[in-house]
């Protein structure tokens, strides 16, 4: 219930950070070394985001210190990287990183997002997917679908055309691009997005908007197989230990037990 | 061409609780029994190492997969029913054990109001204290009668719990003591006892200590690992069919269970079952597999839609009030029972909210049922208010203040503030069924073999708002006293509707039991009135929705129904006519 309320305050603005462990991550996974980054394919990648000095919103996860992630950050689902960037600048917004520690982006939650995108839920596989569909949307019950489940649309789709359509309205309201608006620019069309005050064909703009809220609090949260909650530094941030096998001997305690926290690869024992 | 399969003494549809209490009864007693399940072969290897929150409670891994079959769903007569297309909305059981795998384990018997209703209201009210669109009834059994099969089900169940001081009689005390108490716990109970209320432990299925039922079966003690409602338990501990009932049944040697089996309709001659048609879902093949009793324990919603679709019984027709097949739904239903309460914030306690287990908790039970006079009060039955440890899980978990946006700056920080600090309390209450809460066949939308899918359609009455305005008040009650410094307590409006949202899977109706053919579809051994080999067993024998989880009591009616079937098989005929020699 809380859980979904509207935002009644949205003038507090998110804190974004450089991310200055940018120039790392291009040597780490050998970009720069390889002699890439001139090259054709990786154009767009370098000067369109990554590479971008004061780019304020195309962080990425999971740069520090950890060989082996970034194989696995690259895209499955999105395939414009202008799509990707919006979608970065948006979960950011939804959780942003504070003193509490890493926000959305750094956390890994835009490639959990395309991850899951690119599976079985982006394509709603286990839904009851048969016809007809609720054509008038306004007709259906907001609570029968909130997730934009009685919409044609699959989940893949909805993101699509929603994050596109927060593109195309911060354009036309600030003549630049989603991910290069201000803060309040952003958190203005978010806004207005979740209240339904923009238009979107075959989905509700809210219910997007309830998609990608809940998308972004699962890839915060979600074990690190999935590639969100990079380091456990969600759990880490929220004091949730994870998969302890056990809380026989602490269930009764009166003190807060503070545990380290344990991913299913430890509980799993690979 | 469907394939005609050898005689069986028993097929039954299902492995849940209700198939597997039938299948352990029957083979023991020496019968061969097949049990069709839809869903895959499962064991508890499957469930080890499952502490995954987005596998088990986001993508609901273990629920009915919607796109083979579901329900659709209207909150007026006048509407066009829409399909349930998520989980999110409808987490039903499926797979070997059914939904007896993944519940908490919340272990509550009903109450001695609940079994007489009809008469117990009038004898204390008047007859005008019934509102006009109510159709409640007497079940046609006393608590009394049912007390045996309720001590039955506990013992099997390795149930964990200790005397309510207000609840009713029982013949034996919990077959196990309660699980511990946590701080948490002890808070609500404290601020109950100084309202003047009975708290008590919530008896459980989690068990408090490693245990072996009458059967022999091994339950072992729970480790409050929180990954339990929506999850197989990691260590035996959650009683399941899978570690009991179906345990027991296979042991015996005579027990198959046909996973991957889609049951589409019961073949009859209009008198008599003649067994299950089914569709094997691997190859597409069709079956009959021929049985002498047919046992129907694929939930209510399953229940219902087998016999409209074969065509047994006459169906309710809520224009005329005609019929049976259908009738008396109800359940508890997420803005009304339940997810509603009210949420306290605490700024200088911190709590192990991350710990838990499915049952464990406490409530009271001084506004359950009839417990409370009603004279003065707009509705009827009641509501326990309870406090449940769970576990809080940290995707589904992120409750913030009422005057905190959703998203953004200060939700992050609240939503990770709070995350430890703060404590949920919620009313479950009674849903009384009224004349248009149904189940039918829906005209448009089909499953995946071509079948129409069961229509439900929930029309709340003005006595089901008042009882969930009362319950929610009375956890602001207790929330303040528990010392919560901010609440976000939830409105009920006058004129919410139903959401759309089958996600209690507390669910009754159907095929509802009663004294006599006139007004129920199956006796109080859920044997069909008019097809006498056919047994219809769990909630959809059930004619209303009590403020209590239904588990126990849906177990307690199997095992009775298991003692009809047994009975049937040596003697025939109407097994509730005459007087049952005990354990036959
Ligand atoms: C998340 C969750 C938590 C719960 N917690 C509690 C709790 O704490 N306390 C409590 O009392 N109750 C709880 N419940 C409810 C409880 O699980 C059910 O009341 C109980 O399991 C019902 O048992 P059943 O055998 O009648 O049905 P089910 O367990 O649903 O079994 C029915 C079986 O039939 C199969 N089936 C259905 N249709 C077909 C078909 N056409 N062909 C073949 N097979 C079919 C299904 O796959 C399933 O395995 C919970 C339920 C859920 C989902
Ligand atoms: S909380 Fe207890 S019963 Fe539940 S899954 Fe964990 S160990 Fe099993």
């Amino acid at each position: 219930m809380a859980d979904q309320q509207p935002p009644k305050d949205v003038n507090s603005k998110p804190q974004h950070e450089q991310d200055s462990s940018r120039r790392n991550f291009l040597k780490n996974t050998g970009l720069v070394a390889g002699g890439l980054v001139g090259g054709s394919l990786f154009g767009g990648l370098i000067s369109g985001g990554l590479d971008k000095k004061n780019d304020q919103h195309d962080k990425t996860a999971g740069n520090e210190g950890n060989k082996g992630i970034e194989v696995t950050q690259a895209r499955q689902f999105f395939t414009r990287h202008q799509d990707f960037k919006v979608l970065n600048a948006a979960t950011e917004q939804i959780l942003p990183e504070d003193e509490l520690g890493p926000g959305a982006i750094k956390l890994g939650v835009p490639y959990y997002i395309d991850k899951q995108l690119a599976g079985r839920w982006g394509v709603n596989a286990y839904d009851y997917r048969h016809a007809p569909y609720a054509i008038d949307l306004k007709e259906v019950d907001q609570t029968a679908g909130p997730g934009g489940e009685q919409s044609i649309l699959d989940r893949g789709m909805i993101f699509l055309l929603g994050l596109r359509k927060m593109d195309e309205e911060s354009q036309k309201r600030f003549g630049v691009t989603f991910d290069q608006a201000t803060e309040e620019q952003q958190i203005e069309i978010m806004t207005d997005v979740e209240a339904n005050k923009v238009k979107m064909r075959g989905v509700k703009a809210s219910e997007f908007f309830i998609l990608l809220k809940q998308a972004t609090l699962e890839g915060a949260y979600c074990d690190p197989l999935y590639g969100g909650n990079f380091n456990m530094e969600g759990w880490k941030m929220k004091e949730f230990p994870g998969a302890v096998a056990s809380y026989s001997n602490y269930i009764e305690s009166d003190e807060f037990v503070k545990l380290d926290p344990v991913s299913l690869r430890d509980y799993q024992g690979h | 061409m469907v394939k005609k399969l050898e005689k069986v003494d028993a097929v039954i549809v299902g492995s849940g609780w209700v198939g597997g209490i039938a299948a352990a009864e029957l083979t023991k007693a020496g019968y061969n029994v097949v049990i069709l399940e839809r869903g895959k072969n499962k064991k508890h290897e499957d469930y080890i190492g499952t502490k995954d929150e987005l596998r088990y409670s986001k993508r609901y891994d273990l629920m009915q997969e919607l796109n083979k079959d579901t329900i659709t769903s209207r909150n007026s007569m006048s509407k066009e029913a829409i399909p349930v297309r998520n989980n999110m909305n409808a987490r039903l059981g499926n797979h070997t054990g059914g939904a007896g795998v993944h519940w908490n384990g919340i272990a509550f018997r009903w109450l001695p109001y609940d079994f007489e209703i009809y008469s117990k209201t009038v004898e204390r009210y008047g007859k005008d204290k019934i509102p006009k669109e109510s159709t409640m009834q007497d079940w046609g059994i006393t608590y009394d009668e049912l007390e045996p099969y309720y001590d039955r089900y506990e013992k099997t169940a390795a149930i964990s719990g200790e005397e309510n001081p207000i609840g009713p009689p029982r013949s034996d005390k919990y077959p196990n003591p309660p699980m511990k108490e946590t701080p948490n716990i002890r808070l609500f109970m404290k601020a109950t006892k100084a309202l003047g209320y009975h708290p008590y432990r919530i008896p459980s299925a989690n068990a408090s200590k490693t245990y072996t039922n009458p059967d022999g079966e091994t339950i072992n003690g729970c480790v409050y690992c929180a990954f339990c409602e929506e999850y197989g338990c990691d260590f035996g501990a959650k009683a399941d069919p899978i570690g009991t009932v179906l345990k027991t049944a296979h042991k015996t040697g005579k027990m198959e269970i046909r996973n991957d089996a889609f049951v589409n309709r019961v073949s009859h001659d209009g008198k008599k079952a003649n067994g299950l048609i089914y569709t094997d879902t691997t190859t597409g093949e069709e079956f009959e597999q021929l049985a002498d009793i047919v046992v129907l324990a694929g939930f209510v919603f399953t229940n219902t839609k087998l016999l409209l679709h074969s065509k047994i019984g006459q169906p309710y027709d809520p224009k005329t009030g005609q019929g049976i097949i259908g009738k008396n739904f109800t359940g508890h239903f997420n803005n009304l029972s339940t997810y509603i309460g009210a949420r306290g914030f605490f700024e200088d306690k911190k709590f192990n909210n991350f710990m838990g287990a499915g049952g464990l908790g406490a409530t009271i039970d001084d506004f359950s049922g009839d417990n409370e006079d009603h004279t003065n009060l707009d509705f009827l039955h009641g509501y326990e208010v309870h406090y449940s440890q769970l576990g809080s899980r940290p995707i589904a978990n992120n409750a913030v203040p009422y005057d905190t946006p959703g998203w953004g700056k200060e939700f992050k920080k609240n939503s990770i503030k709070y995350y430890n600090r703060n404590l949920f309390i919620t009313p479950q209450s009674g849903f009384l069924p009224n004349k248009n809460t149904y189940m039918d066949l829906d005209p448009t939308y089909k499953d995946a073999l071509g079948n129409p899918l069961l229509r439900v359609t929930v029309e709340y009455a003005k006595q089901d708002i008042a009882r969930a305005k009362a319950g929610v008040a009375r956890c602001e009650e207790i929330m303040k006293e528990m010392g919560a410094d901010k609440m976000n307590v939830d409105v009920v409006k006058d004129d919410t509707v139903f959401d759309h949202k089958f996600y209690t899977d507390h669910f009754f109706g159907g095929a509802i039991m009663g004294a006599s053919p006139e007004n129920s579809a199956v006796n109080t051994y859920s044997q069909m009135w008019d097809m006498e080999n056919l047994f219809v067993v769990g909630g959809s024998s059930f004619p209303h929705n009590s403020n209590y989880n239904p588990t126990v009591t849906i177990g307690a009616f199997a095992y009775r129904a298991a003692e009809g079937m047994i009975k049937f098989l040596k003697e025939g005929g109407n097994v509730a006519a005459k007087p049952l020699e005990k354990d036959a």
